[in-house]
C-alpha cells in the first residue's frame, strides 16, 4: 500500500524517497488530501509516538519532519485549498526581556514538521507584537516562551493585549519554558501548557481538532 | 603529591586553541553590542557591520590574553580573604539564580519567597565546605525589575561570604555596584578586595548579546571580576562530539575575553562554562551526563593551558528530589572537579537541571565537597619513615589508639563529615530513630538556622544596604520590600 510506503520512508527520514512516492501516488489518481493525512501526517504521528516512547530520538523527528516538507511540496500546488487544512498558523516567540530561543525554536520546529504552518517572531519579542502579528496573519495559536522568572509575568500582558485587539477566546494561546507551569498557564489565561515540543504539538492538534 | 586528572593530552588541548582561533579569525563572533564592537574594531578585530560579526585576526586574541590576570582573590563583607583563585585551589560556591526552590516539609517543588532566600543566606554562612555565596535563586515576592539586586541585597546583608552573582538587565549592574560600595566604602576598597563575581554568557553558537556584552564591559571596567559562562549543547547548538564542543567553547570565550581585555587590561575573570550534552531523547541539558563532566573538566584543562583562573557549573543534579540520583551526579561531578583542580566549582544544592535549589541538598553537598575537598590533599607520608618503630609499639600496645603518632594526625589526615552522611552502626542509627538522609538533612538545616549568627558587617553599612535597595524598590513602583524574618 503506498500510504504505508509513504509513512514508512517519512518514518525513516527519506527526503528523496518521500517526494517521490507521493508525486507517484498522485500519478495514480489518489486523491492529494488522503496522500497527505493517511501517508505524511499518518506517518508523522507514528514518529510522535516512537519518540514519547523513546524508540526514536529527536533528530529522528527532524529529519522525518524534512521528509514530510519534501512531500508537501509536491502536494501543496494540488491541494484544493491553499495551505494545509485544519492546521492552521501559529505565531510563535520568546517573551520581552527573555534571549533564550532555544526551546521556541524546537517547538516551532516540531510544529512546523506536524505542518502547522509557523510565524516566528524571534525573541524578546514586545506584547503588542503579538497581538499585532496574530490579527495581521490570522493566527489560531499564538505560542509564548519563557525562561527566566523574571520574564514569565509578560506572557500574562500578552494575553491581555490579545484581548484588547478583540482576539481573546479567538487566538488560543499557547506556554511553556522553564519557569511556566499548568497552573501558571490557567491563572492567566493561557489555552495549553506543555512541558516539551513533542507534548505540545500533540496538545495543539488536540485543541486544533476541538 | 596533589591528584590531578586530565582528559586532554598537551597536543589536543592546543590543537582545540589553534582551530577556535581559527574560527575566530574565519567564521568569527557575532556581537550585538555598538561599543563592544568598536572596542574589538579599535583593537584590530574586523567588524562586519552588515552582518554584526566580528572577526579576530591572529595577533588580537594573543595581545588579549597578554594583560589576563593569572589569578585572583575574593574576600567577605569584612574583608577577610576567602578564596584564593590560583594554581589548582578549588573553591565551591552554590549553583546559581534557579527558577524554583525544593519546600522543606512537603517537598515539592515550587517558587521560592524571600523569606526562603533569607534562610537560604542564613544557612550558606554556616556550610564551612562551600567558600562563597551565589544569589541561588529568584524571589518571586518582587517586583521582577528588582529581582536581580535584591537577592545581592539580601546575601550582603544576611550572609558574609563574598558572592558569585550576575544580571538579568543591563541597568541593573549599576545598582548593584551600589550595594557592593555600600559594603566596602569606596571604589579603590572594591578594586582591592573583589566581594563578587559576576556571570556572563555568550550565547551558542558564537554570538554575545547587547546584555552579556554590557554586563563584560561594565565589569571590567568597575574591576569586579566575571565568569565567561558559554553553553554549547552537544549535537545542537554546538558539534555532537566533545572536541567539537570544545572548539566552539574556547572560540566563544576567548572572544569574550578579548572584550574584557580592551575594556580594561588586567580586568579579573574565570575562564568558565556550562557546556551540556544535550539529550535528544528527552529534549534537556543533563548536567549529570558524563560527556557534561567532561567537558566542564577540560574546559579548565584548556583555560589553565592559557594561564586562566577558571570556573565551571559541576557537581550538580537533574533529579528532582533529594534521592540517590542526586548524590551520585552531584558526587562524580564534585570529584571530577577537585581533581582537575577547576577554580570556582557552581553546582552544591543543584537540582532538575539548573533550575531548583534546596536548603537540604546544600547540606548534603557541602559534605560532598568536603569529602571531595579531602581527595585533592591526596595521600603524603606523616611520619611515616622509618616504619618499623610505629610497628613495633603497635604489637607491643595491641592497638594504636592512643599513639603519639595517632594523635598527631588523627584529625588532620582523616576527613570527619557531618551527622548528614551516615555512619552509626545499624543498632545505634534504628535507636537514634533509624532517620533517612532527607530528614537527616531537614534537621541539620534546622540545627543551622538556630545557631545563625547575625553578619558582623556594621550596622552603617547594613543601613546603607538597605537605603540602596528600598530607593531602587520605589524606582519601580514598589512602596516597601518585602517584611523579612529577623
Ligand atoms: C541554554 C541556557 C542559556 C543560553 C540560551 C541560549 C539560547 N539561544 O536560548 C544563554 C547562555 C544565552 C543563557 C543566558 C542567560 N541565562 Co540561561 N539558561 C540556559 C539553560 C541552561 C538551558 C535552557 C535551554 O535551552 N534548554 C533546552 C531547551 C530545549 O529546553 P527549554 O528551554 O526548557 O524548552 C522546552 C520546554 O520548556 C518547552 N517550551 C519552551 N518554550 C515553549 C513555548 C511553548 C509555546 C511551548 C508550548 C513549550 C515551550 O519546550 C521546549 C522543548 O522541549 C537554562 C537552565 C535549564 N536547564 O533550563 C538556563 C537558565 C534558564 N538561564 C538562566 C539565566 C539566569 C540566564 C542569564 C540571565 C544569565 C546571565 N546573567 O547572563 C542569561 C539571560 C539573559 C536574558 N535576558 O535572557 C537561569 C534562569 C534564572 C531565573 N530564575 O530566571 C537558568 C534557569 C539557569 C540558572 N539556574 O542560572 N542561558
Amino acid at each position: 500500500m503506498i500510504y504505508d510506503d509513504i509513512a514508512r520512508r517519512l518514518q525513516e527520514g527519506d527526503e528523496d524517497q518521500v517526494p517521490r512516492l507521493v508525486s507517484q501516488a498522485l500519478a495514480h489518481g489518489l486523491a492529494p488530501e488522503e496522500v497527505l493525512e493517511k501517508g505524511l501526517i499518518a506517518g508523522m504521528n507514528a514518529v510522535g509516538v516512537k519518540f514519547r516512547e523513546r524508540e526514536v530520538f529527536l533528530p529522528d523527528v527532524l529529519l522525518a519532519a524534512k521528509a514530510m516538507h519534501a512531500g508537501i511540496s509536491v502536494l501543496k500546488p494540488k491541494l484544493a485549498q491553499e495551505g494545509l487544512p485544519a492546521r492552521g498558523k501559529v505565531v510563535i516567540g520568546t517573551v520581552q526581556g527573555d534571549l533564550h530561543d532555544i526551546g521556541k525554536n524546537l517547538v516551532a520546529i516540531m510544529l512546523k514538521g506536524a505542518g502547522f504552518e509557523v510565524v516566528d517572531l524571534g525573541k524578546d519579542v514586545p506584547p503588542e507584537r503579538f497581538a499585532e502579528a496574530a490579527e495581521k496573519e490570522g493566527a489560531a495559536f499564538v505560542g509564548l516562551s519563557a525562561l527566566l522568572t523574571t520574564t514569565m509575568p509578560v506572557m500574562a500582558k500578552v494575553v491581555e493585549a490579545l484581548r484588547s485587539r478583540g482576539l481573546g477566546g479567538k487566538v488560543k494561546v499557547m506556554v511553556g519554558g522553564a519557569p511556566v507551569t499548568q497552573d501558571y498557564a490557567r491563572e492567566i489565561g493561557a489555552d495549553l501548557y506543555a512541558f516539551d515540543a513533542a507534548s505540545a504539538v500533540e496538545r495543539a492538534q488536540a485543541l486544533a481538532r476541538g | 603529591m596533589r591528584p590531578k586528572l586530565r582528559f586532554l593530552s598537551d597536543d589536543l588541548a592546543a590543537r582545540i586553541v589553534s582551530e577556535a582561533r581559527d574560527l575566530l579569525a574565519k567564521v568569527g563572533v557575532a556581537v550585538l553590542n555598538d561599543e563592544a564592537r568598536s572596542l574589538l574594531s579599535d583593537h584590530g578585530a574586523k567588524v562586519d557591520l552588515a552582518a554584526g560579526r566580528v572577526t579576530f585576526p591572529p595577533g588580537v586574541i594573543d595581545q588579549a590574553l597578554k594583560s589576563v590576570p593569572r589569578s585572583f582573590k575574593l574576600y567577605d563583607v569584612l574583608g577577610v580573604e576567602t578564596n584564593d583563585f590560583s594554581e589548582d585551589k578549588v573553591h565551591f560556591t552554590p549553583g546559581s539564580s534557579t527558577i524554583n526552590f525544593l519546600d522543606s516539609g512537603t517537598w515539592a517543588i515550587r517558587k521560592p519567597s524571600s523569606e526562603d532566600y533569607v534562610r537560604y543566606a542564613k544557612l550558606m554562612s554556616r556550610l564551612g565546605w562551600i567558600a562563597s555565596q551565589s544569589t541561588a535563586f529568584i524571589p518571586t515576592d518582587v517586583h521582577e525589575r528588582v529581582s536581580d539586586s535584591y537577592r545581592l541585597y539580601l546575601s550582603l546583608l544576611y550572609c558574609e561570604k563574598p558572592v558569585v552573582t550576575g544580571t538579568f538587565t543591563a541597568r541593573a549592574f549599576q545598582v548593584m555596584r551600589d550595594l557592593q560600595l555600600a559594603v566596602r566604602g569606596s571604589d579603590a576598597a572594591l578594586r582591592a578586595k573583589p566581594l563578587t563575581v559576576f556571570s556572563a554568557c555568550p550565547t551558542s553558537p558564537l554570538k554575545w548579546s547587547g546584555v552579556t556584552s554590557q554586563t563584560l564591559l561594565d565589569c571590567a571596567r568597575a574591576g569586579v571580576p566575571v565568569e565567561y559562562i558559554a553553553m554549547p549543547l552537544t549535537g545542537f547548538m554546538a558539534p555532537v562530539t566533545l572536541v567539537g564542543t570544545l572548539v566552539q567553547h574556547t572560540a566563544e570565550t576567548l572572544s569574550g575575553v578579548a572584550i574584557s581585555q580592551f575594556a580594561s587590561p588586567g580586568a579579573p575573570a574565570l575562564y568558565g562554562g556550562s557546556p551540556a550534552a544535550f539529550d535528544v531523547r528527552y529534549e534537556t541539558t543533563p548536567m549529570g551526563a558524563a560527556e557534561t563532566q567532561m567537558t566542564d573538566c577540560a574546559i579548565t584543562e584548556i583555560g589553565h593551558s592559557l594561564g586562566f583562573p577558571t570556573q565551571a557549573y559541576i557537581g550538580m543534579s537533574d533529579s528532582k528530589e533529594l534521592d540517590a540520583q542526586a548524590g551520585l551526579e552531584t558526587a562524580m561531578g564534585a570529584t571530577l572537579a577537585v581533581l582537575s583542580g577547576i577554580n570556582n566549582v557552581s553546582g552544591p544544592g543543584i537540582l532538575d537541571f539548573e533550575n531548583c535549589q534546596s536548603l537540604e541538598k546544600l547540606v548534603l553537598d557541602n559534605e560532598v565537597c568536603g569529602l571531595a575537598l579531602r581527595l585533592a590533599r591526596g595521600i603524603e607520608p606523616k611520619d611515616d619513615f622509618p616504619s618499623t618503630p610505629l610497628f613495633e609499639e603497635l604489637n607491643r600496645e595491641g592497638h594504636l589508639l592512643i599513639a603519639k603518632h595517632t594523635r598527631k594526625h588523627l584529625k588532620g589526615e582523616l576527613h570527619y563529615p557531618g551527622p548528614v552522611i551516615d555512619r552509626a552502626n545499624h543498632g545505634r542509627w534504628k535507636e537514634e530513630g533509624g532517620l533517612p538522609l532527607l530528614a537527616r538533612a531537614k534537621r541539620e538545616v534546622d540545627a543551622h538556622l538556630k545557631a545563625y549568627a547575625p553578619s558582623r558587617l556594621p550596622a552603617a553599612a547594613k543601613a546603607d544596604l538597605t537605603r540602596i535597595m528600598e530607593s531602587e524598590a520605589r524606582r519601580h513602583g514598589m512602596d516597601r520590600l518585602p517584611r523579612r524574618p529577623g
